[in-house]
């Protein structure tokens, strides 16, 4: 099994994304002038500040050629993992409901957070159990999810809201403390917090591992 | 183009500055939003609005006003 | 030209003369230009580098010494850590978010500069009280600055201090530091090198930014006109430096370039004679080819601008093209200004006119050299602090203590910094003394190899006894790596002090580096490049002197790391003390609660007793012996212990004989350590650690007086409220 790990200009977290991958599979980064996706399994977009997240965050980044194909490999059933700069991209781009906008506390924020897992049968969480709690980092500016009130009832009644901040963590104002949401075809998910930056223990909590662990089961699966 | 927040949604630019100006003096002051501003010099004015909904606007949470400004 | 145009520009009119003689004809404006900004205190270090030469620069891990764009010092397995700390004072005094982030910028480009990847970064910041509103507004821009930038480029904040002191309120400090990785064979000297080559500008384009910046602001004290200097802030972009930085990285990586400097404090003209001095060669420079920003730049702007994210390199005619396919692919401009010579001369040209032609050497090495005047002053200058002592109840002093800005937890600054990205942090901000960095993240091998990191500075000490406050300062940060098991390799300073012209600040600076030496000598620990940063002054008077250091320091594995907190129910707390350390009220937190004046003369310090009990707290940190270790400082043992409880979450009952003499409790000296662990381990540290409680429960005693854990920790969230 193989992940792709997209690198826009202004990319900060890839080459993190790219260690925790390895950790469960292969993985190779994705340049994102490049349409090709070299056979990968599942794409995950980063973390960072993609063209230095001028206009709107995410708002050039959606329109580079890697993204025609992470497109059409979502459009096909590919699973595709957005992680803060990757789910804003996700969101621009319309693979994803809703949109990401400035936190309620106005400035970054960087802080160990407990998330919990709201839907467990998720390729993206099939290794966790429904409630566990995930300790995990959360590191931006403009992490405040957003989605209209009958997006968010349709999106809850689809079973997209995968992961919730625990009560007293939500660190952004995110409506509803959604934390993590997939499209409603299950197959793209984006969240705010960085798992790949809770897979060892020497570097705070291993917690995150389980995300890559069940996309990477699901293609060995498959 | 201006580009503002959807009014109902959360701006705490916004309120950050509503906030701020009573303290120097300045009161009376309600609904501040924050946005920012797109200048361009274009041959084809009919393209603008296309363009706020493609890149320079995201139509879901923010509003916008084309300004065309005769040279 | 105006009368006495030279004294404008910062030069004085026997420095005029010299220039006159140098050249053997009178500058032209760009000429003019050029020497006043070589010539100026930032530049030149006219009234520092013979002090300087005090410092020892030798040391068994060294690899690049003071000199170079950035230090370097072995890590072992063929790798080297790469570090310098800067200041960028002036600037964020007139426009702080700009000020703070193109302070991070340039030290991230002096590391890169030599071939080292950013993987950290640290700040030391210095403002006045917190409740001046102008305090308030400083500190929120600095940070917010430092975050943007750091956070934008993907170099995690990994540790700093800040201080407020009323000695401030008109002088910031901001000192930012960067640390890189490479392998030895990686590291690149800036010496210009090889007649024929070429010189290429790579990165943003020119404007006008900081134009006068360095001479203007940094070697004159402000005054109240500083709005008018506004139009000379230099506003940053860390999009494009990510950018710049990977193709540089890149270019070394492959060998393309024969050298590579940073242009930062004047520009052009700084960069291309320093390059050009240190290779003993000269350089023609074609301002035509320079892109710029506005269309109306005249030749001396270009020559001068401090435009930010912009590097210089020097490359082999046949390998130019490597170059420009390297700076294409990360979307990075690059032009061929000029190429090197074998003149000695910097000789600048606008197309084919000669706009401007000076000797190398006038330019960097001939520059007039200034002996200090120093002389004690008979009574201390800096006026006592406010008092806000309500009481002499411990009970109450400790709550106050915590809660006081200097001693407040930091969480609602380090939480503006993205402390993870890069995935090496494993002692993040407020968990150890030190910061701690695993070298490899992507090594899958056993073991986890890191360094540690730490930035101490001192002010108020330092004015009541600036030799002995350097002292201190220099072993606080040999303390706090020992906390988490790191041998310091190198040092790394910034001097922050006032008008270097008026005798008593002479005095001040004279007696801090002497103290630094020493200290180092005694250390063995060498400075392996640094900054100074005069003239911090103005009409309230200077700030406090204010020597700030840097360490790194190898750690063996760091997953032994102790962090400063608690860990277990039932293990011993011990004191460590040095041999004959020594504890006083002079100059401590509790005297500035209490309004004390400050005093002329601290305690003197026996360095190789601390020295002693450093190894020792080091050797168990590293053993893996201690579950916790804290350097006792700034307000004392009851403020360590209380430090150790909320950052744990669990209290510890101490013993405690003496009356409750707050000197004892709060008094400050060098060479003492809060450390916890189990029985034995504590025992076997030897006769160095007296035990004097026991972890666990909701609260922390000391003796008949306790506080609840919880208390403690709401009474250190004190900042929070400014941030809100």
């Amino acid at each position: 099994m193989k992940f792709g790990v997209v690198r826009f200009p202004g990319s900060c977290d890839e080459t993190d994304a790219l260690l925790a991958c390895r950790r469960y599979a292969d993985a190779e980064i994705l340049w994102h002038g490049d349409r090709d996706l070299h056979g990968v399994d599942a794409v995950v977009v980063p973390g960072g500040f993609s063209y230095g997240d001028y206009l709107r965050v995410g708002a050039i980044a959606r329109f580079s050629p890697v993204m025609e194909a992470v497109g059409e490999l979502a459009a096909s059933g590919g699973h595709v993992l957005g992680i803060c700069n990757g789910f804003q991209v996700l969101c621009e781009a319309g693979l994803l409901p809703g949109a990401l906008l400035p936190n309620a506390g106005r400035r970054f924020l960087c802080r160990q957070v407990d998330v919990e897992v709201v839907r467990a049968d998720s390729p993206f969480t099939r290794m966790a159990a429904p409630g566990q709690i995930l300790s995990i980092p959360v590191k931006h500016t403009t992490g405040r999810y957003y989605a209209p009130g009958e997006v968010l009832e349709s999106m809850n009644a689809h079973g997209q809201i995968i992961l919730r901040y625990a009560e007293g963590h939500n660190p952004n104002g995110s409506v509803g403390d959604v934390a993590g949401v997939s499209n409603e075809a299950g197959n793209v998910m984006g969240l705010m917090p960085h798992p790949e930056h809770a897979v060892d223990a020497l570097t705070g909590s291993e917690d995150g591992g389980v995300i890559f662990e069940s996309l990477a089961s699901v293609a060995i699966a498959a | 183009m201006l580009i503002r927040p959807k009014e109902g949604i959360l701006d705490p630019q916004g309120q950050a500055v509503e906030r701020a100006l009573p303290a120097l003096g300045f009161t009376g002051v309600e609904e501040v939003r924050v946005g920012r501003v797109v200048e361009l010099e274009i041959e084809d004015a009919s393209l603008l609005d296309a363009m706020c909904q493609k890149l320079l606007a995201n139509p879901l949470v923010e509003d916008y006003e084309i300004q065309l400004v005769d040279p | 030209m105006r009368a006495s145009p030279h004294r404008e520009l910062g030069l004085t009119d026997a420095e005029y003369e010299l220039i006159l003689q140098k050249l053997g004809r009178d500058p032209n404006g760009l000429e003019l230009a050029v020497f006043s900004l070589m010539w100026s205190e930032h530049c030149a270090y006219k009234h520092s580098k013979k002090l300087l030469g005090r410092l020892p620069t030798e040391g068994p891990h060294l690899l690049m010494g003071p000199g170079e764009n950035a230090g370097a010092v072995d890590i072992g397995d063929g790798m080297a850590i790469a570090f310098k700390v800067e200041s960028h004072n002036h600037p964020s005094a007139v426009e702080p978010f700009q000020g703070a982030a193109t302070g991070v910028g340039g030290i991230l480009r002096d590391v890169f500069a030599v071939g080292a990847r950013p993987i950290a970064v640290l700040d030391s910041l210095r403002f006045g009280e917190l409740d001046s509103p102008r305090s308030l507004y400083l500190l929120d821009g600095a940070v917010s600055g430092i975050g943007h930038y750091g956070n934008s480029i993907g170099v995690p904040t990994v540790g700093g201090e800040v201080y407020f002191e009323a000695a401030y309120e008109q002088n910031c400090l901001v000192n930012a530091m960067c640390l890189g990785i490479a392998r030895h064979e990686r590291l690149t000297s800036s010496a210009a090198a090889g007649v024929g080559n070429l010189l290429v500008l790579m990165g943003a384009r020119t404007g006008r930014d900081g134009i006068g910046g360095a001479s203007v602001l940094a070697s004159a004290e402000l005054d109240a006109e500083d709005e008018s200097k506004r139009p000379t802030v230099q506003i940053g972009d860390p999009f494009e430096e990510k950018r710049v930085m990977e193709a540089c990285l890149e270019l070394l990586d492959r060998s393309t370039l024969a050298s590579l400097q940073d242009l930062g404090a004047a520009g052009l003209s700084s960069s291309s004679s320093e390059m050009a001095s240190k290779g003993e060669v000269g350089l023609d420079i074609d301002v035509s080819a320079v892109p710029v920003r506005e269309d109306d730049m005249e030749p001396f702007e270009i020559m001068i601008s401090e435009s930010q994210e912009r590097m210089l390199a020097v490359v082999e005619p046949d390998r130019l093209a490597e170059l420009e396919e390297v700076c294409e692919r990360w979307e990075v401009r690059s032009s061929v200004i000029g190429s090197v010579t074998d003149t000695r001369r910097l000789r600048v040209l606008d197309g084919a006119e000669l706009v401007g032609d000076m000797p190398v050497a006038a330019l960097v090495d001939d520059c007039p050299l200034y002996d200090l005047e120093p002389a004690a002053p008979e009574a201390q200058i800096y006026p006592a602090p406010e008092a806000v002592l309500e009481s002499e109840d411990p009970a109450w002093i400790l709550p106050a203590l915590l809660g006081s800005p200097n001693l407040a937890s930091r969480r609602p600054l380090f939480e503006q910094y993205d402390s993870l990205v890069q995935s090496r942090t494993v002692r993040r901000p407020e968990q150890a003394d030190a910061a701690v960095l695993q070298l490899y993240p992507e090594s899958t091998g056993p073991g986890s190899p890191g360094i540690a990191v730490a930035i101490d500075g001192n002010g108020r000490r330092v004015a009541c006894d600036p030799y002995t406050g350097t002292v201190e300062a220099v072993l606080e940060c040999a303390a706090n790596l020992a906390c988490v098991g790191a041998e310091p390799l190198g040092l790394t300073n910034c001097l922050n002090f006032g008008n270097p012209e008026k005798p008593h600040v002479a005095w001040q600076l004279e007696r801090s580096v002497a103290g630094m030496a020493d200290a180092l000598t005694e250390l063995g620990v060498p400075v392996v490049g640094g900054n100074v940063s005069l003239y911090n002054e103005s009409g309230g008077g200077p700030i406090y002197p204010t020597p700030v250091v840097a360490m790194v320091g190898a750690v063996p594995d760091t997953a032994l790391a102790p962090g400063y907190g608690f860990a277990r129910e039932g293990d011993a707390v011990a004191l460590v003390a040095a041999r004959g350390a020594q504890v006083s009220a002079r100059g401590s937190e509790l005297a500035k609660l209490a309004g004390e004046e400050l005093p002329l003369g601290l305690t003197p310090i026996d360095v190789g007793a601390v020295r002693e009990v450093i190894e020792l707290v080091r050797e168990g940190a590293r053993s893996g012996a201690l579950a916790s270790a804290h350097d006792v400082a700034e307000g004392g043992l009851a403020v360590a212990l209380a430090e150790c409880a909320v950052a744990g979450g669990i209290g510890a009952i101490v013993g405690w004989d003496g009356d409750e003499d707050p000197v004892q409790l709060f008094g400050e000296g060098a060479g003492r350590f809060v450390v916890s662990g189990r029985t034995e381990a504590i025992e076997a540290l030897g006769p160095l650690a007296t035990r004097i409680g026991t972890v666990g429960g909701a609260a922390l005693s000391i003796g008949p007086v306790d506080w609840e854990v919880a208390q403690l920790r709401g009474a250190s969230e004190a900042l929070a409220a400014a941030f809100a």
